[in-house]
């Protein structure tokens, strides 16, 4: 990206200068510069769009791992107030509603694994369906798809998947208000029907890390990290509910923009003001589908548990944190020293509470909420710690960051070659699909290192751990 | 991915193209690019088919719904396609895919979630009708 046309706010925001008689809200993109010199121009266009959009508060944001999506950047960050004809968008939250990460912490160390890691890395892809075309164990009928709508990860748990603890270390303690079934298509609801209990494919995958650094002491003890410790984290969202409920309402949405006035910018950003018959639909469809994530991960937690059980059965598995990042989420922030109820979309960038939130369970309530930077299979991953004063409604980065298109990773690298490669790095890949190895190859994402460093020195959150991948079990 | 033309970059995400001599065969072209990201087509035998149709007086949309639709009865049926048709009738589009089931044979690609409005274009040049959007992988 040409950064010649940004201003430099300090060493890690920047902003497009408006140019006169442009009406839109600021934009602040939060990087470094080497890392805004690597964004794509398309960063740029989208969030200025994303500035155009009717009821903005306050700048249109790009996290550090910002790179080009649909409609929103990927690390796009956007705050609504419905009373000022704020819009709600289906493209600022995306396909794959409420993917994130569940991180859990174990009582092993990495010399416990030692002996185990491959038969573990063969339990867990044989038990844990992974890829396209894989179902799972479990299937729904419809209406029970309506109850996992509504009840999120507490339906999971009342079934048996997982214990009492996890929900409180997960966001909204496992269930959002306000989902509406009702406003869900019947062929959304079909498409999940054997889909939960299921990874995807793509950038999700489940991981076995070692804590290889801690950064933050005091922190690292709050979250029951420390040095040479396993962990295991899960990426993935609300399969095929959440895909079929963003393919509805993003043309849905597309065509009411219109007839509410709205001038897109672009027609991904496909929005509706919240406070309108068109927004209150996709916001009840959305909280269904972010219930229906929190509920796959939570048995995703389980069927970790039953491998390691058989393999370690030492091993004790808990909950660190449960965190989405594609979502749109009714919070209230200080703006102008005033405190205001925002629509805050987040589409690939995680929520990062301060200390004393009063939504962080008690166990971090002096650390901050838990916040993951997932990585790429070869590379490795962050847990943070939110921080006060954060400057973008509570928000940070969610991964590396792709740097380079799935079509050129093809070129460049090949599946078979890369898993050997990373083997003999000591990293256990397992996956059905070697064309997902080569696109998810970790040379075609940023370095989640600088990322890292680039997101605490903005101020969005404070590193805590490096996590260092061991195995990997690929969708 | 056998054609390189019938892709488009991204920087997530993957373009997918078709062109034909009609709306209809360029997006029976796109379709077959969309479902050669999950599975090489010559993977996947014939062994079951799905008739679906849709209104859509938008041909741009109606490209997106197409697609999309293709993902959805995929996804019902647990299978893959390979080979499409497609008639209109002004807004009334009726189509077939032809797949299977999917089975330990066909080496998995990626998956495609859904097709955008990213990059979404019909259009008709000298050469004939061409079709393209980006899908999210």
């Amino acid at each position: 990206m040409d950064i010649t046309r940004f201003k430099a706010l300090n060493e890690t925001c920047w902003t497009l200068p408006k140019v006169q008689g442009e009406t839109r809200a600021e934009v602040q993109l939060y990087a470094d510069r080497e890392l805004l010199a690597e964004m794509d121009d398309k960063v740029a266009e989208q969030i200025l769009n994303v500035a155009r959009l009717p009821g903005i508060v306050g700048p249109a944001m790009a996290m550090p791992d910002a790179h080009w999506g649909y409609g929103f950047p990927i690390g796009g960050v956007a705050a609504f107030d419905a009373d000022q004809g704020g819009i709600i968008s289906a493209g600022g939250v995306g396909f794959d509603i409420s993917c994130g990460i569940r991180c859990l912490r174990t009582n092993l160390n990495a010399i416990d694994l030692a002996s185990k890691a491959v038969q573990l890395a063969d339990s867990l892809y044989r038990n844990i369906p992974a890829g396209v075309g894989q179902e799972g164990e479990i299937k729904l009928s419809t209406s029970q798809i309506d109850d996992i709508m509504l009840q999120g990860a507490d339906w999971a748990l009342a079934r048996g998947y997982g214990v009492d603890e996890d929900l409180q270390y997960i966001e909204e303690r496992g269930c959002v208000k306000g989902a509406d079934p009702g406003q869900v298509s019947d062929l959304a609801k079909k498409r999940q029907r054997g889909e939960m209990g299921t990874l995807g494919s793509g950038n999700h995958y489940l991981e076995v890390q070692v804590v290889e650094k801690i950064f933050d002491p005091a922190c690292a003890e709050a979250f029951g990290l420390h040095e040479g410790q396993i962990v295991v984290s899960i990426h993935c969202g609300s399969r095929g509910l959440g895909h079929q409920i963003g393919t509805d309402y993003l043309v849905s949405l597309a065509k009411a923009a219109g007839r509410l006035g709205i001038d897109l910018p672009d027609r991904e950003l496909a929005c509706a003001p919240i406070n309108s018959p068109e927004g209150q639909a996709y916001l009840g469809a959305m909280n269904a589908a972010i219930n229906c994530a929190l509920a796959n991960r939570q048995i995703l937690t389980h069927l970790t548990r039953e491998v390691f059980a058989r393999i370690l059965p030492e091993a004790r598995l808990e909950t660190l944190f449960d965190v989405s990042h594609n979502t749109c989420k009714l919070e209230s922030h200080e703006v102008g020293g005033k405190k205001r109820w925002l629509y805050v979309h987040r589409k690939g960038a995680t929520r990062a509470f301060a200390p004393e939130h009063p939504q962080l369970p008690e166990r971090y309530r002096h650390a901050g909420q838990p916040v993951i930077i997932g990585g790429s299979m070869g590379t490795g991953s962050y847990v943070l710690a939110g921080l006060p004063g954060n400057p973008a409604y509570a928000s940070a980065s969610h991964g590396a960051g792709r740097s380079m298109s799935r079509n050129a990773a093809l070129k460049r690298w090949r599946g078979r070659e890369l898993i050997d490669e990373l083997a003999g790095r000591g990293i256990l890949i397992r996956t059905r699909s070697m064309r997902g190895a080569a696109e998810e190859a970790p040379g075609a994402y940023k370095d989640v290192d600088r990322v890292a460093e680039a997101t605490e020195k903005a101020g969005l959150a404070k590193r805590v751990a490096f996590l260092r991948p061991k195995v990997c079990v690929k969708g | 991915m056998n054609d390189e033309t019938a892709y488009f970059e991204h920087g997530a995400d993957i373009g997918v193209i078709g062109r034909g001599a009609t709306v209809e065969t360029a997006f029976v072209e796109a379709a077959r690019a969309m479902f050669a990201i999950m599975a090489e087509p010559g993977e996947v035998d014939e062994s079951l088919s799905v008739a679906l149709e849709f209104e859509e007086a938008d041909v741009e949309f109606a490209l997106v719904a197409w697609l999309n639709r293709l993902l959805a009865e995929a996804r019902l049926q647990g299978a893959v396609f390979s080979r499409f048709e497609l008639a209109r009738d002004g807004a009334h589009y009726r189509g077939r895919a032809f797949g299977c089931k999917w089975n330990a044979s066909i080496a998995r690609g990626t998956e495609v979630k859904g097709a955008t409005l990213t990059a979404l274009s019909v259009k008709q040049d000298e050469k004939g009708w061409e079709a393209r959007c980006i899908v999210d992988v």
